[in-house]
């Protein structure tokens, strides 16, 4: 069978989870007639018609109030953004309307939000942000972050189905550039359980999205080098898999945490606050960072390289880390 | 009984009903009062007087089906849609029988299943998306219901509402909006905030009807706003309703509207929506003073038997504060199909993915195609066939299909065109 990249994996499972329940309708700007700015809804249009595959004006609150409204409807809409930056032009529907709804008076949302992330093509500051922690500082939205088709696909497909909103984060530089050969039949990746990418016993490393692959490749330099490492993909960064993360730094001992967000108020700190109170007896060094900077993300390739956590960075902390 | 004229004539005890409901919000407001002064409500008090007609006339120009969401001073609609007085005394007192369980106050809960009404939040304009989406989801669902969702003159400036108005024009949503131009935002006067003299002038932006209504005389307010409810319902799109009105109180009880000028108020009061109705109803001999003592008495003794249920109710056990962030499972979601599924699934493959626009550049290549799918070759929803994208701006002369065949001709790799190893295309 043919290997499929994440946006063909994220475009069948719109198009399989459409074909097997006629309440889930897609909803965002150009996802139509061209097929979505990154062609993730390409050919539904002709597939589905235009009761179901919805072009609107350029409109964040519009997009994101029209799916909670069709939600209230029995429907489930999944949203699209075209870059996931916009979001905050509808930010008050997502944590103040979305967010609450369920909780303050027993509205269950159940739509999808799903858009490209993440930096490494260039965008610039406003089509390269991981605008994560705005949604997991949230209660009551769900928010994935997949690195591979299978769990692009599998996160997708739980995240339609759930009761809940769901944030989908889609890494654009992933989009095209990781394949991998998707099972035929139907089948689901669990919303809170992280995966296992490789394991190893002198260290963890707890990342997700695109520094997967990074976190991957410092890995493997850190393995000639004798340090098994662990690497923990997070997949769902709310509800978080706590358990997982603990378990893993009990075996371990140390624990990395590395993310292409910001350090400032990024992940990293909740997970090494997390760790701090309920495994602190079985570390043996501090919790380390390896993040992107504090500062907007630059356009300009070396700034942005700059900006991004690459993996030198990671085998130097995960070195000193391991001497410990 | 000699009644003037009406597009849609009202029965006696319709003209009745809408009587109890005016009184009924006035008189719980006038109750919530003296609980706020026994300091019985916890935090903020938003009084509806002087707005009665206007939030029971739009209500009750709806069927039962349709979907509300109110605003902080839309109690009379949140009444006429079968809450009962207890729920939102004991909304205001945070008590665990309210309809939030405490979770929230005042105006802020919702009902999906039987009432259908959707929850506000404070933030003003974003309703006007949400009950767009509501509107298409039953339009999808085949329903051929209305949603309806108010807002005051002050929350017409929001970036919100312009986005859901210019949304719901766009996809011709059958959705009404009421904006209760009530002459204060607060402490802001219309004319401080706005440029216009008639807030149903904003329709035009939209391209959809306004009307202005006199907001204090209920059977216009009724007549209005039920010629756009069923122009919406016909599938004409969306209007605008403004109803003008006067808050006759501060912003909420805390404040003492020092700064109306107390001969607004007296010009108002002499317009008390209540009153000029009681005036009505005598003198077109609907009522006599006999069956106005019964149903005054009859609100009277609900209103002790609600407030009576409310106050009985305990405040919430602290631990519900940690329930509910998630449905898991406590909801069953379910669409109400009313046309058959069938016409959705499996996916009708006949569309073309193709934008028709209308008078542009002559008729060859025009496809000859039924009116459902020549209207959703233009991308317009089903039940607005008849109309056509950009007939009353564009050119005369007939359509032509922008074809999306030149572009397949010659593809462009997405993945050149765009991300990852292109810079992606800026919007703005």
């Amino acid at each position: 069978m043919a290997e499929v990249t994440m946006v063909e994996a994220i475009r069948a499972a719109l198009d399989e989870e459409m074909q097997r329940d006629p309440t889930v309708v897609l909803i965002g700007e150009d996802i139509g007639v061209y097929g979505g700015a990154f062609k993730a809804t390409e050919g539904l249009l002709a597939k589905y018609g235009w009761e179901r595959v919805i072009d609107t004006p350029i409109s964040e609150t519009g997009i994101l109030g029209a799916a909670v409204g069709m939600s209230y409807q029995g429907l489930r809409p999944v949203a699209e953004m075209q870059f996931i930056d916009f979001i905050a032009c509808g930010f008050n529907q997502m944590v103040n309307f979305v967010a609450k709804s369920h909780y303050r008076w027993g509205g269950p949302v159940p739509i999808v939000v799903r858009g490209p992330c993440g930096g490494g093509v260039h965008g610039g500051p406003f089509h390269s942000q991981n605008p994560e922690m705005w949604f997991v500082h949230t209660p009551g939205l769900k928010v994935v972050y997949p690195s591979t088709p299978y769990d692009a696909k599998g996160l997708l497909k739980s995240a339609i189905r759930d009761n809940n909103p769901v944030l989908s984060l889609e890494h654009k530089f992933l989009y095209r550039r990781v394949k991998e050969e998707l099972p035929a039949e139907d089948f689901t990746v669990p919303l809170g359980k992280l995966a296992v990418r490789r394991p190893g016993r002198d260290l963890t490393i707890a990342t997700y999205g695109a520094t997967t692959l990074a976190s991957l490749d410092a890995a493997g330099e850190l393995a000639k080098e004798g340090i098994e490492v662990e690497v923990l993909d997070l997949r769902t960064l709310a509800p978080l898999d706590r358990q997982g993360i603990l378990e893993s730094v009990r075996k371990t001992s140390k624990l990395l945490v590395v993310h292409e967000d910001v350090r400032t108020g990024g992940l990293a700190g909740e997970i090494a606050a997390t760790v701090n109170e309920q495994a602190f007896e079985d570390l043996d060094g501090p919790v380390l960072r390896v993040t992107a900077i504090d500062t907007p993300v630059p356009f300009s390739p070396p700034l942005e390289e700059r900006f991004l956590p690459q993996v030198a960075g990671i085998v130097r902390a995960a070195r000193e880390l391991a001497r410990y | 009984m000699t009644l003037p004229e009406m597009k849609y004539p009202l029965s006696r005890d319709q003209l009745l009903q809408l009587y109890y409901y005016m009184k009924l919000t006035r008189e719980l407001d006038e109750q919530l009062v003296r609980l706020f002064r026994q300091n019985k409500v916890v935090g903020g008090l938003y009084s509806s007087i002087g707005q009665e007609a206007s939030a029971v006339g739009t209500a009750y120009a709806l069927e039962p089906k349709d979907w509300i969401a109110p605003m902080i001073r839309n109690v009379g609609g949140l009444l006429v849609k079968g809450y009962r007085p207890r729920d939102i005394l004991m909304q205001y007192m945070a008590r665990s029988g309210s309809p939030t369980g405490g979770k929230d106050g005042t105006s802020h809960f919702g009902d999906l299943k039987e009432r259908h009404v959707v929850s506000p939040i404070s933030m003003l304009g974003d309703l006007v998306p949400v009950m767009t989406g509501v509107a298409m989801g039953g339009r999808y669902l085949g329903q051929k219901v209305v949603t309806m969702t108010w807002i005051g003159d002050g929350g017409t400036s929001t970036g919100a509402f312009h986005e859901g108005m210019n949304l719901a024009a766009s996809q011709r949503a059958p959705f009404v909006c009421v904006v209760e131009n009530n002459q204060w935002a607060y402490s802001t006067p219309v004319a401080r905030q706005v440029r216009l003299r008639d807030l149903a002038d904003r329709a035009r932006a939209y391209g959809v009807p306004g009307y202005a209504v006199d907001g204090n005389d209920v059977v216009a307010v009724y007549q209005t706003t039920k010629t756009a409810v069923e122009q919406a319902r016909r599938g004409e799109g969306p209007v605008l309703v403004e109803s003008k009105t006067m808050r006759m109180r501060g912003h909420a009880q805390h404040d003492p509207a020092a700064y109306v000028p107390p001969a607004m108020f007296e010009y108002w009061k002499a317009r008390d929506p209540i009153a000029r109705y009681e005036a009505w109803l005598t003198e077109h001999a609907v009522w006599n003073k006999k069956v106005k003592a019964e149903l005054d008495s009859r609100i009277e003794r609900e209103l002790k038997e609600e407030t009576a249920v409310a106050e009985a109710s305990p405040l919430p056990q602290p631990e519900v504060a940690e329930q509910g962030v998630y449905c898991d499972g406590c909801h069953v979601i379910q669409a109400q199909w009313e046309r058959p599924v069938d016409e959705v699934q499996p996916p009708q493959a006949s569309v073309e993915a193709v934008w028709t626009v209308a008078d542009f550049g002559g008729s060859n290549g025009q496809p000859q195609a039924p009116a459902r799918a020549a209207a959703a070759a233009a991308g317009e929803p089903p039940s607005s066939a008849s109309r056509k994208f950009g007939t009353d701006h564009g050119k005369p002369g007939g359509s032509a299909t922008l074809a999306r065949s030149k572009a397949r001709a010659k593809p462009v790799p997405a993945a050149r065109r765009r991300a990852p190893s292109g810079r992606p295309k800026g919007r703005r």
